[in-house]
Parts: C-alpha cells; sequence; structure tokens
C-alpha cells in the first residue's frame, strides 16, 4: 500500500486543475456569457469571454459542480483562449477530456457540460453583435 | 507540515480493534481447521466460535446463541431476512411487505427483487428529519402482509427510528419485525428482546470488528429459508465454511463494545455537539438533515447541507486536507442520483448536491473537530467564490432555500432555466 495521501479519486492533471484552477471568475465587462445545467446531474457551469477581432482573448469560468466539472471547465478556458470564434465553435469535449488525460466514464459529461458552456458564450456574443453593430453605425 | 488525518466515515467502516485483530491472528495459521470437522483442528475452532456467538448473542440480549445466524456481512444479513423469510412464510401469511422509504440499499433493493417475483411493497413515507409514524405502518398492513421491514437508525441522516413502537402493532396483527440495526449497532444499546422484533441484522465492522462477517438474529418463531444452499453449517441456514477469523473478531468488538458502550457514546455524542456548534458558527447558509443531535439522532453522525455549493468538491477538497468524509450528492453516486433517503425527506435538489456526512468514532478528539471546522470553513468560502450560484445569490438572480430573502428565483427554477430540463 502506499501512503494514503497518495491515492487520490482522478489523475494528477485532473486534480490539480480541480486544486489549482486557471480562469476561475468572470470576465469583466464579458462579451458573451454562457451559463447551462446539467440534466443528468443538476450542475451547472458558467464561461464569459472577451473577444477581441473574431479571436477569444480572454476565458472565465465558474462551476457549481464536481471535481471533474470543475477541472474540465479550468482546462477548456485554458485550450480555447486565443482560439478564434471559428475555431472555438468546433470545439468538443473530447478535447478536454484527452487534455486531462482521461475522465472517468461516469464524468464524461462534466467534460460536455464545459463544451456547452463555450458554445452558449459564443451564442450570447453572436446575438448581441446587430445591437453593438448598430450602437457604433 | 505534516497533514492532520482524520477519519470521519465511520458509518461506512472503522478499524478494526487492537484486541479483537490480536484475537483473530491465530485462527489463521494455527487453529485454522473448520468447525465441521471432527478431528482436533475442527473441534478446536468449535470452541472459540461458542465464544464469540455468544459475546454476540449477549450484545442483542438474544435468547440464545442458537438464534445467530453469521453471513458474508450487513447486506447477506439482511437479504436472507427479507427474501429468506418471504420465501418461508408465503404460503402461510401471504405477499406483503411493508418497509419504510428510506431504508438502505440491501433492503429496499432485496424488496423490490421480490416485488417482481409476486409480492406487493408498500413504502412507509417518513416526515421531514426522517421519523417513521409509528401509525402509517399500522395502516400499511393488510391481512396478507408476511413482514414489516424498518431500520433502527438510518444510514445517511442518523434518525433514530421508534421500532419499540412499530413493534407493538406488529405484534397486535401478528405480522413480524424484521430490524436493520446495521447503523446503530455498536453505538447505542440494542436488546431484541425488549424491542420486540422477530429479525434484527448488523455488521460488527461498523463497531471496530473485522469486514467479511454479518449477523442476523432471528427468533425462534421467524422461520427463513435458506438462499445459500451447500452444507449444513449456521443450523442449515447458510452454507459454507464459517469465516472463523472474522466471527472471532466480531465476538470481541461485540465484547467491547458492549463493555465501553457507556463511555464511546459519551465521548462521541460530546464531539457530535462540538462538530455540530463549530460548522454552524463558522458557516452560513447550511443545513442539517435529520434530528437535531439528542435523542432522536444517532450519537456519531451529522448529515449537512451547504448551500450554492456541491457535495463531491467538499469531499475531495477535505481528502486533500486529509480529512475523509462521505456524500450523498448526485455527482458521487454512480448512477448520478441524489440519495433517496434526501429525496424522501424532501430535501430541494440544491440543498442535496451540497451534501456531506461526516461520521465520528471512539478515536476522534476535539484537536480533529477543531480542525475539521476550521478547515471545512475555508473550504466553503473557496468553492463560493468558484460557484455561480453564490455570485448570483449574492446579486439577488436566485434566493437561499435555507434563508430565503426574498430576492431571486429558487435554484431549482434558475437550474431549469438554464437546462431546459428541471435538476431533477
Ligand atoms: S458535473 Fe455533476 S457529476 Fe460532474
Amino acid at each position: 500500500m502506499k501512503e494514503t495521501k497518495e491515492y487520490t479519486l482522478y489523475n494528477d492533471t485532473v486534480m490539480d486543475h480541480f486544486l489549482n484552477p486557471r480562469n476561475m471568475g468572470d470576465v469583466e465587462q464579458a462579451d458573451g456569457v454562457g451559463e447551462v445545467g446539467a440534466a443528468a446531474c443538476g450542475d451547472i457551469m458558467k464561461i464569459s469571454l472577451k473577444i477581441r477581432d473574431g479571436k477569444i482573448e480572454d476565458a472565465r469560468f465558474k462551476t457549481f459542480g464536481c471535481g471533474s466539472a470543475i477541472a474540465s471547465s479550468s482546462m477548456a478556458t485554458e485550450l480555447i483562449k486565443g482560439r478564434t470564434l471559428e475555431e472555438a465553435k468546433n470545439f468538443s469535449n473530447q478535447e478536454v477530456v484527452d487534455a486531462l488525460g482521461g475522465l472517468p466514464p461516469v464524468k464524461i459529461h462534466c467534460s460536455v457540460l464545459a463544451e456547452e458552456a463555450l458554445k452558449a458564450a459564443i451564442e450570447d456574443y453572436e446575438a448581441k453583435q446587430p445591437k453593438v453593430a448598430l450602437a457604433t453605425a | 507540515m505534516d497533514k492532520r488525518s482524520v477519519y470521519l466515515d465511520h458509518q461506512t467502516t472503522t478499524p478494526v480493534l487492537e484486541e479483537a485483530f490480536q484475537a483473530m491472528v491465530p485462527y489463521f495459521r494455527e487453529a485454522y481447521g473448520s468447525p465441521s470437522s471432527l478431528h482436533r483442528f475442527g473441534l478446536q475452532v468449535r470452541e472459540g466460535l461458542k465464544e464469540a456467538r455468544q459475546k454476540i448473542a449477549q450484545m442483542i440480549n438474544a435468547e440464545s446463541e442458537e438464534d445467530l445466524i453469521f453471513t458474508s456481512g450487513g447486506t447477506e444479513s439482511a437479504n436472507l431476512a427479507i427474501k429468506g423469510f418471504a420465501d418461508a412464510n408465503v404460503r402461510t401469511k401471504g405477499n406483503h411487505i411493508v418497509v419504510s422509504a428510506i431504508e438502505h440499499p440491501a433492503v429496499m433493493n432485496s424488496v423490490e427483487y421480490l416485488s417482481k417475483h409476486g409480492f406487493e411493497v408498500t413504502q412507509v413515507p417518513v416526515d421531514i428529519i426522517g421519523r417513521i409514524n409509528p401509525e402509517d405502518v399500522g395502516a400499511a398492513i393488510t391481512p396478507k402482509t408476511a413482514l414489516v421491514a424498518v431500520h433502527l437508525v438510518n444510514h445517511d441522516i442518523g434518525t433514530i427510528q421508534p421500532v419499540k413502537e412499530i413493534a407493538k402493532i406488529t405484534a397486535e396483527k401478528g405480522v413480524a419485525l424484521y430490524a436493520d440495526a446495521q447503523a446503530a449497532a455498536g453505538w447505542m444499546p440494542i436488546d431484541v428482546r425488549d424491542l420486540g422484533v422477530q429479525l434484527l441484522s448488523f455488521s460488527p465492522h461498523r463497531f471496530y470488528g473485522p469486514k467479511g462477517i454479518g449477523v442476523l438474529y432471528r427468533s425462534r418463531k421467524a422461520r427463513v429459508t435458506s438462499h445459500i444452499h451447500g452444507g449444513v453449517q449456521e443450523g442449515g441456514r447458510r452454507a459454507g465454511t464459517e469465516n472463523v477469523p472474522a466471527i472471532i473478531g466480531a465476538g470481541v468488538a461485540a465484547e467491547f463494545a458492549v463493555r465501553e458502550m457507556d463511555q464511546r457514546v459519551a465521548h462521541v455524542a460530546m464531539l457530535q455537539k462540538r462538530l455540530y456548534d463549530g460548522l454552524w458558527k463558522h458557516v452560513q447558509y447550511i443545513k442539517l438533515n435529520g434530528p437535531v443531535p439528542g435523542p432522536l439522532r444517532i450519537c456519531n453522525t451529522l448529515n449537512l447541507s451547504t448551500e450554492f455549493i456541491e457535495g463531491e468538491g467538499q469531499l475531495l477538497l477535505l481528502d486533500y486536507q486529509g480529512i475523509a468524509v462521505a456524500s450523498g450528492s448526485s455527482c458521487v453516486s454512480k448512477s448520478l442520483k441524489v440519495s433517496h433517503v434526501l429525496s424522501a425527506i424532501q430535501l430541494d435538489h440544491a440543498l442535496a448536491q451540497g451534501n456531506i456526512i461526516m461520521s465520528l468514532g471512539k478515536d476522534n478528539t476535539v484537536e480533529d473537530v477543531d480542525y475539521v471546522v476550521e478547515t471545512f470553513a475555508k473550504i466553503v468560502v473557496k468553492l463560493r467564490n468558484m460557484s455561480p450560484m453564490w455570485k448570483e445569490f449574492e446579486e439577488g438572480v436566485i434566493d437561499s432555500v435555507i434563508a430565503p430573502t426574498g430576492r431571486g428565483k429558487s435554484f431549482t427554477q434558475h437550474a431549469a432555466d438554464i437546462s431546459g430540463k428541471p435538476a431533477h
């Protein structure tokens, strides 16, 4: 037996993102905000974006959910920073799972939540665009 | 700095008592015979087994040690009590079973199995602290009722049930009563004759005995059909060579549980009160599930729901700080469902998500409890900062279930709005 301290529910990468989440918080005056809930377990994730010249300049998250959901949102925001909107629209939860070095099967839906929150944030941004265009015209 | 290690999951299992462990050791390599054998190796073991049986029978004040059946654990005991009794009595008594809505899965799923095999089941609801009303049990009994199954103490929320009152009703109506004592044994005195139950089960690993051994008490009036078929061990009701070392360890654990009962109960009840007071003083928007510490609650557990945060995150962060707890949150369960006990006491989904169960043991200390309170308060702050719900609550978008401000919509409504489906 190892020291009990060394036994963790998730792998080291997931634990690291859970214990030291990257990009936690809300983007100030966000250009797009997406908040989604998981029907499976009832958890909630929110992603806010700063968008400049069609690119994601900043992304932040807030999550009410399990360790896997927190790690997934941390990793997802890391991955999408710097991507174009078109790239971000093709973002898939599988990328999060891979970057995290795998999640337990029952916890895959937590990474789906991250994909959905990101897409909801982009939709929110795009829905706001005509108004912005009018205002600046 | 080395972290403190605090085990607060004694309702799941406990370490084996030193004395029990030492008593078991010779039965692995010296006295290794099977009690069924007729040679000296077998006979040597019989004596130890009989002694252990007596000690366990004394612990629950059974009429005789012959009334005990040893099984592989609490789950098998519950299966045998329900399915074995149902099988033996369906023709003479009927095919109806009454259970409470918050029994352990071992009981729930045994009963569910029977419901698929010709039995009718009535589930008796509980009130918001998880108490069964004996009158509801009485009202559920029909002329076809063979068995009533209720637990002594709930495994999740610690509610002590009025089993003695229920027994009066079942006795009047001539129905057998099975009490699952899994969460009670070792932490409160149990007297099967005073309670008036015909069947009672528990497992010694909940009170410092080894795993792999369960006990079923069966009064001579209650017939049980065997479900493990083979040789004639355990009076023909449970085949298979006895788990001798475990039974020996269980006997010692039972002996100590009786001898140290008052002392253990006083100690953990003091810690329970300290933990409860400390947590409620340092953490806002926190709710106790089940009765407040006192006569209606088992002395060693607290089941709490902390609002705006989820249970698995709490569990993991506590574990990271050296504190081992359990949770009834849906994220923790393999089925992604909130514990059926929390649903039965009509706990709001948002609160069920933030569920944590802390159960104390005889070796926990005041320092442990103070460390848990201090650590838990920090963890709650960390997770609330991470939770969108906390900020939305502060901004008045959603309201607290525990202490409603009258501003904002409910969490459940909010979750439904953003997921398009209700959170349940
Ligand atoms: S988000 Fe609920 S299980 Fe991960």
